[in-house]
């Protein structure tokens, strides 16, 4: 009998050796006389467990890792075909307790399925929510939404079914729906998992979103340095029009929806909503002043929205169980669940959903695991790089919009990157600013002039030129960032810099940044 | 490819590109995308005809390719090693392994090392910051690379 084995494709685990695994384990099965077959699926998300790599046995599916090549040998030895002990052996792959305590909504399949297969993605309940949309009103979507309390996972948070609503009553012949693939923050990698892993989701959430709103046309903007989740959202997209997913009539229905991929060409900014149009229009990617909203004239100036990865792909799960279902999980004014994304230093690295409501500290300490390098954590970074820094102290903060809000950072896209103490959190706060001076736009003064000046300020402290005169000057030039720029770029670039300085007064003191010139 | 293309033979290379993509909502960074693809980095020669093409200014299209990170100008090495530079990978020793990889090359971040072989690239998040520090290497991905892993690439790379 054939043994499936499961080997992921997701370029996290291609980056730690998933192809080289899977090219070994092909050569020795045909060596040995066994009969398999691999399946490149999609990553759970436990990255210091890939490339992790799963067989269907009798008992179910069995995982080991993290295996590299010179582990294959000892494995066929071990008889893993029919789930032997080894030492990479972890046990049924839904029992390994980061993803058994997870609430998998929006990653229901992630991992589970084959990425490019309908059938797999329809045996495992996919298009239910689809299959329900279609048999409803527009209104009646746009309330699901509404109700079930999703937010705008790209960062900003915005109710996803108000927005909608606008675009749903906006006149226009045409409109759009834009998926904002561009995930430029560091320390977040759940759009690049989700497109890698389960890209029929998207699809299904972005056709969702068409019935709402009357948009026959979609596109999905994704980053150019996501080659693989490219090229398999567009193989997707190939199979979606090949059974009538995607076309003039959507699933036998009178609804038609299509949809491309575009790649950004390396522009932070163009995250950034109104940016990312201009860069689909063809232009520099410049943020464009609001109103008018993309809601109203969006790409081409027609109706459009605009939303992040994991808002569409949280789509399909409301439509298939009702508002309540979601609305039910989470805290306060943040309903369901969230993709955490924990990076850096930690020992265990990965995608971990749940409902809002965790402490940070719960998330670094206990699920993380705590640093990679086994020293003490020093600052946890959460939203990317316009996110504020998190000291120990702040470990109670629970992970909550307004709750983060409150403790003046953000939650962002939901990247959480651990630094160990031997990080200077003053090179950190230069980053930040350099980041920005790199990035902007240079639309307005204070981002594109500004940031310049933060990062010669901070030289200046380094050097022992005044320090404390210095200080209060980068205390000023936040404040002027903050309130005199356009977009958050310029505007949030204070967060990482101020709570460095608030935070970690200690590293704010003269001494060499070890930092190479430019 | 040759190197010494004549103006003319890149105008009809980059002509047929864009009638190609000429039909799309938003052509102009597709079309900049497979110019780079065909040639390594945007002659100075394709702006006038993209602009021709598409019926804009050469001023326009330049603006354009010169606002994002990822247009070249000039004609990368063989090989394009990117290293990530942003939080998560810094948290990992990315500094010292970009401070590492422009020693060893004896280049700046962006420049091309001098008998045109290997071109090093900073990049911002690779969306593999669990497996920091992250590096793409002619477009793959690598991960957890620390200074032995990166020497190897540069050995293979070199020969
Ligand atoms: C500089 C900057 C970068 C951004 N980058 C992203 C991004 O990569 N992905 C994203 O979904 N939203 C990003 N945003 C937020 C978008 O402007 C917008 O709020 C979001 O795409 C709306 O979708 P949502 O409501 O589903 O979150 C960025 C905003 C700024 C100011
Ligand atoms: S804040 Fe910066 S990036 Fe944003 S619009 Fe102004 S200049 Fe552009
Ligand atoms: S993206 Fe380079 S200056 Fe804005
Ligand atoms: S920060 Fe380096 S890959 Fe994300």
């Amino acid at each position: 009998m054939t043994v499936k084995i499961y080997i992921p494709l997701d370029s996290g685990s291609v980056a730690l050796g998933a192809d080289d695994v899977a090219k070994a384990i092909a050569a020795e099965a045909i060596k040995r006389g066994e009969d398999v077959q691999i399946v490149r699926n999609g990553s759970f998300g436990m990255y210091w467990l890939e490339p992790m790599v799963e067989v269907e046995t009798s008992r179910g599916r069995l995982a080991y890792g993290p295996v590299a090549v010179e582990d294959v040998d000892s494995l066929f030895d071990a008889g893993f075909l029919g789930g032997g002990e080894h030492k990479r052996f972890l046990g049924h792959t839904q029992d390994i307790p980061f993803l058994k305590a997870q609430t998998r909504l929006t990653f229901q399949r992630c991992g589970i399925i084959d990425p490019v297969s309908l059938d797999d993605y329809r045996a495992n309940d996919g298009l239910k929510g689809l299959e329900n949309a279609l048999r409803m009103t527009s209104e009646d979507i746009v309330k699901a939404v509404t109700d079930s309390g999703l937010r705008g996972r790209g960062g900003a948070g915005f109710p996803t079914g108000i927005k909608w609503n606008t675009v749903r009553q906006a006149p226009g012949d045409q409109k759009y729906i834009v998926c904002n693939a561009d995930e430029g923050d560091s320390g977040t990698f759940a759009d690049r998992m989700i497109m890698e892993g389960e890209p029929f989701v998207l699809i299904e959430g972005m056709i969702i979103a068409g019935l709402a709103t009357g948009a026959t046309k979609g596109y999905v903007y994704t980053r150019s340095e996501y080659p693989d989740a490219i090229r398999i959202m567009n193989e997707a997209i190939e199979v979606a029009r090949a059974n009538k997913l995607l076309g003039p009539k959507v699933l036998g229905s009178d609804y038609a929806f299509d949809m491309e991929v575009r790649m950004g060409a390396g522009a932070y900014v163009c995250g950034e909503e109104t940016s990312l149009l201009n860069s689909m229009e063809g232009k520099r990617g410049v943020v464009r002043a609001k109103p008018p909203l993309p809601a109203l004239e969006g790409f081409m100036g027609r109706p459009t929205v605009v939303n992040n990865v994991i808002s569409l792909c949280s789509v399909p799960v409301i439509l298939e169980k009702g508002a309540e279902y979601y609305r039910d999980f989470g805290m306060g004014r943040s309903r369901g669940t969230i993709p955490i994304q924990i990076a850096g230093n930690v020992k265990h690295g990965g995608l971990y959903e749940t409902a809002f409501g965790l402490t940070l500290g719960e998330i670094v300490d206990q699920i993380g695991g705590g640093t990679a390098s086994g020293r003490p954590v020093k600052a946890v970074q959460v939203g990317g790089p316009l996110g504020a820094y998190f000291p120990q102290e702040l470990f109670d903060t629970p992970f909550d919009y307004e709750a983060f809000a409150k403790a003046d950072g953000l939650i962002g896209h939901a990247g959480v990157v651990v630094f160990d103490d031997s990080v200077d959190m003053m090179k950190q706060a230069r980053f930040a600013m350099e980041f920005c001076a790199i990035e902007s736009c240079g639309k307005c003064t204070p981002c594109r002039i500004g940031s310049t000046r933060g990062t010669e300020v901070v030289d200046k402290i380094a050097r022992g030129e005044d320090p404390e005169m210095q200080k209060e000057l980068l205390a000023d030039l936040c404040e002027t960032m903050k309130f005199g720029s356009l977009c958050a770029l310029g505007g949030f670039t204070p967060y990482p810099v101020m709570s460095a300085l608030t935070h970690f007064p200690d590293d704010f003191k003269p001494h060499a940044l070890d930092i190479a010139a430019e | 490819m040759s190197l010494t293309e004549t103006t003319e033979e890149i105008s009809i290379r980059v002509g047929t590109i864009c009638d190609g993509l000429s039909g799309l909502e938003g052509a102009l960074l597709p079309i900049l995308h497979e110019v780079q693809e065909e040639f390594g980095f945007i002659p100075e020669g394709a702006l006038q005809t993209i602009a021709k093409k598409l019926n804009l200014s050469r001023a326009e299209v330049h603006g354009v390719a010169s606002f994002y990170h990822d247009f070249r100008e000039e004609k990368p090495g063989r090989h394009v090693i990117k290293i990530c530079r942003a939080e998560a990978c810094q948290s990992m020793g990315a500094d010292d392994l970009g401070d590492h990889a422009k020693r060893k090359l004896k280049v700046d971040w962006s420049e091309t090392t001098s008998d045109k072989n290997v071109t090093l690239e900073p990049v911002f998040c690779l969306g593999l910051c669990a497996c920091a520090p992250a590096a793409m290497v002619d477009g793959k991905v690598v991960g957890r690379v620390n200074k032995d892993r990166l020497d190897r690439i540069l050995s293979e790379v070199r020969s």
